[in-house]
């Protein structure tokens, strides 16, 4: 009951970051979307781990926590890259 | 006695933590721009996953499960500050300017597309 | 999903059409928990968080961050992806419900791996030693396509990088790209997060006889390591760390590894990889068949993730 609650709430705030990502003005407004999206995934996991009484889903939300953010900073490298690092000679000082 | 106790408190720090998430969201949705969605945000990464996960980890007593819950809690710990920074720190060396109070900067949202300039 | 995927048609900007894939491979991950199928919503989650996106931005840096701009409609194609949905979902209709204890997949080899299994090969984990024992051609075949799109990669555009020396790459200077030298808090936290990742990656090798995980997905775990460090410390630091030589070799020596242990169970006297024949006692040959094909499968994938994201990365151009 209590685990359902929880699945409920974060399936909620999923809903809420997904309409971010989807109307966000800018790109980081997408990308930090993306960002809460990963970690609320990473909690609605575990959260059904528990109710459905398999703890061994928690090595997945273990990776998701590991490697979730080699995708913000890669966005972030490369989106920097591809404004700057074409036009060689420029020295803007990296992300 | 000790279980009603711990169920009780399980219960209150996974409400609580979904609470935050909901609050998070909306945040993320209601804010004006992008370092005070970043704001919001953060209390999804931080009071959120913290609450469910220590409840969680009530639940789950003195196994290996507990141990996987906090090592969770631990990277997220580490990383969800990183990407934010490097996302600050990007958005504010591309000319995304924060909104202030006393209007200076009101500017609309750009829409995408920086990469134009 | 439904909404993440018909926004990334609708989008222009190829960055944001990367994105919302990025919550598409999520919610699928998700979706893969809710019904129980632990293992590909493992491999979801380990590729869709640590190459998929990784490679998918490389390839925008290669070309352009803009859809162009196509002013005709193609009815025809409409009319036929229409007709394709159609006829699979017609398809669907024929397929037992989902859970429906009488349809066919039920009846004939699920209840066989799942009886037999853990008494023939003495491992927990049915997905493991059914891709691994059961299935070993299948797999031994899976893991050669990947040795083959890495090695392909290589021919392809492998070629056009620059040779770097040692120590400094020639000519460009470390900026922008190539490296993060004014961030130090994500140095730093890189330096702290990279070993715990690879010791993360060979826990799933190893524990993948117990619960989930695998070959693959260590092998994927384990390149996205290099692949943060090639984000952070610089793609040319990253050569220097992991060179060329090992990375082929190690492409190579997992196919090798795999393919050699069924040649060793056919010289010790049983079928192409028949584990069994292994050591004396037949399960633990199983054991130990399965543990050096997943290793070998682990091997090739990391080796061909780096390679395949350094060529990508590497390019100038």
């Amino acid at each position: 009951m209590m685990f359902a609650a929880g699945t409920l709430a974060v399936l909620v705030s999923m809903a809420l970051a997904l309409a971010r990502a989807l109307l966000g003005p800018t790109i980081y407004d997408r990308i930090m979307a993306v960002n809460s999206f990963g970690t609320l995934t990473v909690i609605l996991i575990a959260v059904i781990g528990f109710l459905s009484d398999r703890p061994s889903f928690l090595d997945i939300s273990l990776v998701y926590a590991l490697i979730n953010f080699i995708t913000t900073i890669a966005i972030m490298k490369f989106f920097k890259y591809n404004r700057i690092g074409r036009r060689s000679g420029e020295d803007l000082g990296g992300l | 006695m000790v279980a009603l106790i711990v169920d009780v408190l399980s219960w209150a720090l996974i409400l609580g933590g979904g609470a935050f998430c909901v609050i998070g969201a909306v945040g993320m949705l209601r804010m004006p721009d992008v370092f005070t969605r970043m704001h919001a945000a953060g209390v999804v990464d931080t009071a959120g996953l913290g609450l469910i996960l220590i409840g969680l980890m009530l639940q789950a007593g003195f196994t290996l499960v507990m141990v996987k819950l906090a090592l969770i809690l631990v990277f997220v710990l580490y990383t969800s500050p990183m990407s934010t920074h490097a996302l600050a720190q990007s958005a504010v060396s591309t000319g995304v300017q924060p909104l202030l109070a006393d209007g200076a900067n009101n500017q609309k949202d750009k829409e995408d597309e920086p990469s134009k300039t | 999903m439904a909404a993440a995927a018909i926004g990334m048609i609708r989008l222009r900007n190829l960055f944001a059409v990367v994105m919302l894939s990025g919550i598409f491979s999520l919610s699928a991950a998700a979706l893969y928990v809710v019904l129980d199928a632990v293992d590909v919503a493992f491999t979801e989650a380990s590729v869709g968080a640590g190459i998929a996106t990784v490679l998918m931005l490389s390839t925008l840096a290669l070309t352009t961050t803009e859809e162009a701009i196509k002013d005709h409609r193609n009815m025809s194609a409409l009319v036929v992806v229409l007709i394709a949905g159609a006829v699979l979902i017609y398809g669907t209709l024929d397929m037992p419900f989902y859970g429906d204890p009488m349809a066919p997949i039920h009846l004939h080899v699920a209840p066989l791996y799942l009886r037999d299994s853990i008494v023939a090969t003495g491992v927990p984990n049915v997905v493991t030693s059914v891709l691994a024992s059961y299935r070993g051609y299948d797999t031994l075949g899976e893991t050669t396509v990947i040795f083959t799109a890495a090695a392909s990669v290589m021919a392809l555009i492998g070629r056009g990088r620059r040779k770097v020396k040692h120590g400094v790459p020639e000519g460009a200077p470390s900026h922008g790209y190539s490296s993060m030298k004014p961030h130090p808090i994500l140095r730093v936290t890189a330096k702290l997060l990279i070993p715990a990742i690879l010791i993360y990656a060979f826990y799933v090798q190893a524990h993948g006889d117990f619960g989930p995980g695998g070959g693959f997905q260590a092998g994927v775990i384990f390149g996205s390591t290099f692949i943060l460090y090639a984000l952070i410390f610089g793609v040319d630091n990253t050569r220097i760390a992991i060179r060329g030589w090992v990375r082929r070799t190690m492409m190579a020596s997992g196919v090798l590894i795999y393919a050699g242990t069924g040649v060793a169970a056919l010289l010790l006297g049983g079928n192409f990889l028949d584990y069994s024949a292994l050591l004396h006692d037949p399960v633990h040959g199983q054991h130990l068949g399965i543990f050096l094909v997943e290793l070998g499968v682990g091997v090739t994938v990391s080796g061909s993730m780096i390679t395949i994201f350094l060529i990508f990365a590497g390019q100038d151009r």
